[in-house]
């Protein structure tokens, strides 16, 4: 395989007294879908936000095309930024301003292009993402799944090389969830694209990942394509595949002393 | 024992978290100045369009409370003088002591009260809430510095605007002084214009002026800086911004002790 484009290496992240990240490992290769797989809380997002260079690790290191983001001028990060995307679980568009204005938004500031370039290349993202005629909506009159391929628009806007998406279809519908599925197939597919989605929806991932890296308590416990999953031996992730809630550990009377706050 | 140590340690540890506050908006006041003064220079640009918008939104929307408390400002000094200083026929000087009151003091500082209250909250109601649903976040996957969009705009408006309202409040409160002087004294038209223009002096002025530039900085500054500390939700956007206005008035007079004591100090 090439080079790597993005690599995460021994990545640790700590909340006060809480690692939330343990040593994390994580190689991306150029033009592949990874999945990044795990229940809520195991630190899917803390690691997309690091490898966004959005906070400071604890320790090491997040190289991306070669470079250590970690250590990289904020001059060198716009740089190398222009070609990363970035869909926020919460979709993160601007508030204030119309769909159209939030995807012209890093054209405008990056690009020389003409305002009427411009334009047709807005037209042109919120067609691929179904949205065209929603250009003068605000944010707020839009539903859910709306605001996610608006916001999915804006981070294809400069046409990146690496696409990173925070649970794309999370919350919505099965139908507009199979369709950004969909969507973010087509994009590898057509473009090229490296894209990172995380995601705690078994469906989506088998439907698009060409590799899967199980999260668990801010380790990564696998990294393989499907079948190397679904054949790994280790208990959490079989558990994870099979949909089985977490066995009862506590006894009668330890519940009731949590419940009670009695020790 | 226990409770002298919890005392002093939680002294000890409110201090180091003011400490920490004030390095983190010293930090954010150098990269405001680089992006406001620096990069422009080496051909980065101003958002001058996010600006104007900050400008209209600072000073033309707090034209008509600034001018209308201004006045009735002038109203009340004007009538408290002329009651004390008619009982020594002194009745003229009312026209020194409504200008120099405003322009030294009242006018500086109440319409910095007032810009705190309406755009030093807004500042931090809004930055806070791009903050809590990860815009800013957003701005700077995409490779656009949250100071130079979001801060740099309304420092550079603030900085105009509240000089102007100023010199704005100014005026209009010395109208209201001459209003009431003009109807209840013994005074012409006349008189008074002139005894104000004699009463002028540029160091008043001058001074009121310098104090609302340091005023603007402060709204800015702070408003800016609690917006961008916020984490968690729609709650704590709130107490930030109670937070903003509270530190912003508090700075905003304790500042102004400082510089009436620099200008006119008998000591
Ligand atoms: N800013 C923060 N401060 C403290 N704890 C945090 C912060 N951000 C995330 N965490 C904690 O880190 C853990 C992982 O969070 P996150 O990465 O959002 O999980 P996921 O995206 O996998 O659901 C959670 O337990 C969360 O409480
Ligand atoms: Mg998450």
């Amino acid at each position: 395989m090439a080079e790597p484009i993005v690599q995460v290496k021994n990545l640790v992240v700590t909340y006060g007294n809480r690692v939330v990240l343990d040593g994390v490992n994580l190689d991306i290769y150029p033009g592949e879908i990874l999945a990044i797989l795990g229940r809520s809380g195991c630190g899917k997002s803390t690691l997309l936000r690091h490898m966004l260079g959005l906070a400071k690790p604890t320790a090491g290191q997040i190289l991306i095309k070669g470079k250590d983001i970690t250590s990289l001028s904020e001059e060198e990060k716009t740089e190398l930024f222009k070609k990363i995307g970035m869909l926020f679980q919460s979709a993160a568009l601007f508030n204030s301003m119309t769909i159209a204005d939030n995807v012209a938004l890093p054209l405008r500031e990056h690009t020389k292009l003409e305002e009427s370039t411009i334009q047709i290349m807005v037209k042109m993202k919120l067609e691929l993402v179904g949205l065209s005629g929603f250009e003068n909506f605000k944010p707020a009159q839009l539903s859910g799944g709306m605001k996610k391929r608006a916001g999915l628009a804006r981070a294809l806007a400069m046409d990146p090389e690496i696409l990173f998406c925070d649970e794309p279809s999370a919350g919505l519908d099965p139908v507009v969830a199979a369709g950004l599925d969909n969507l973010i197939r087509k994009l590898q597919t057509a473009f090229k694209m490296t894209i990172v989605v995380v995601t705690h929806e078994m469906d989506s991932v088998f439907a698009i990942a060409d590799r899967i890296a199980m999260m668990h308590d801010g380790k990564i416990l696998v990294v393989g394509t499907k079948e190397e999953i679904k054949r790994s031996p280790d208990p959490i992730v079989q558990q994870f595949l099979n949909r089985q809630p977490d066995e009862e550990e506590m006894d009668r009377e330890q519940y009731l002393n949590t419940i009670t706050g009695a020790s | 024992m226990e409770a002298i140590n919890k005392f002093f340690g939680s002294i000890g540890h409110s201090v180091l978290a003011m400490l920490n506050h004030l390095r983190r908006m010293k930090t954010m006041t150098a990269e405001t100045f680089y992006w406001t003064l620096v990069a422009p220079l080496k051909g980065k640009g101003l958002k001058w369009d996010n600006t104007v918008e900050q400008m209209v939104n600072i000073g033309f929307n707090s034209l008509p409370i600034v001018a209308t408390i201004a006045f009735f400002v002038g109203l009340i000094i004007s009538m408290q003088s002329a009651y004390q200083l008619k009982q020594f026929g002194a009745s003229i000087y009312v026209a020194d002591l409504v200008l120099v009151s405003l322009i030294r003091e009242l006018s500086p500082l109440l319409t910095a009260i007032i810009v705190t209250g309406r755009n030093g909250s807004a500042i931090t109601a809004e930055i806070g809430t791009m903050k809590v649903s990860e815009e800013i976040d957003a701005l700077r996957t995409m490779g656009l510095n949250p100071i130079k969009f979001l801060i740099v705009p309304r420092t550079l408006a603030m900085l105009i605007m509240l000089p102007c309202l100023t010199i704005l409040a100014d005026m209009i409160g010395i109208i209201g002084g001459y209003l009431i002087a003009v109807s209840t004294l013994d005074i012409t038209s006349t008189r008074y214009i002139n005894q104000t223009i004699q009463a002028l002096v540029f160091k008043d002025f001058f001074s009121g002026l310098l104090k609302s530039v340091f005023f603007a900085l402060i709204i800015a500054i702070v408003g800016c800086y609690q917006g961008f500390i916020v984490e968690g939700g729609a709650e704590e956007v709130g107490k930030a911004t109670t937070r903003s206005v509270v530190i912003s008035i508090f700075l905003i007079i304790a500042s102004d002790v400082f510089f009436t004591a620099l200008f006119y100090s008998t000591f």
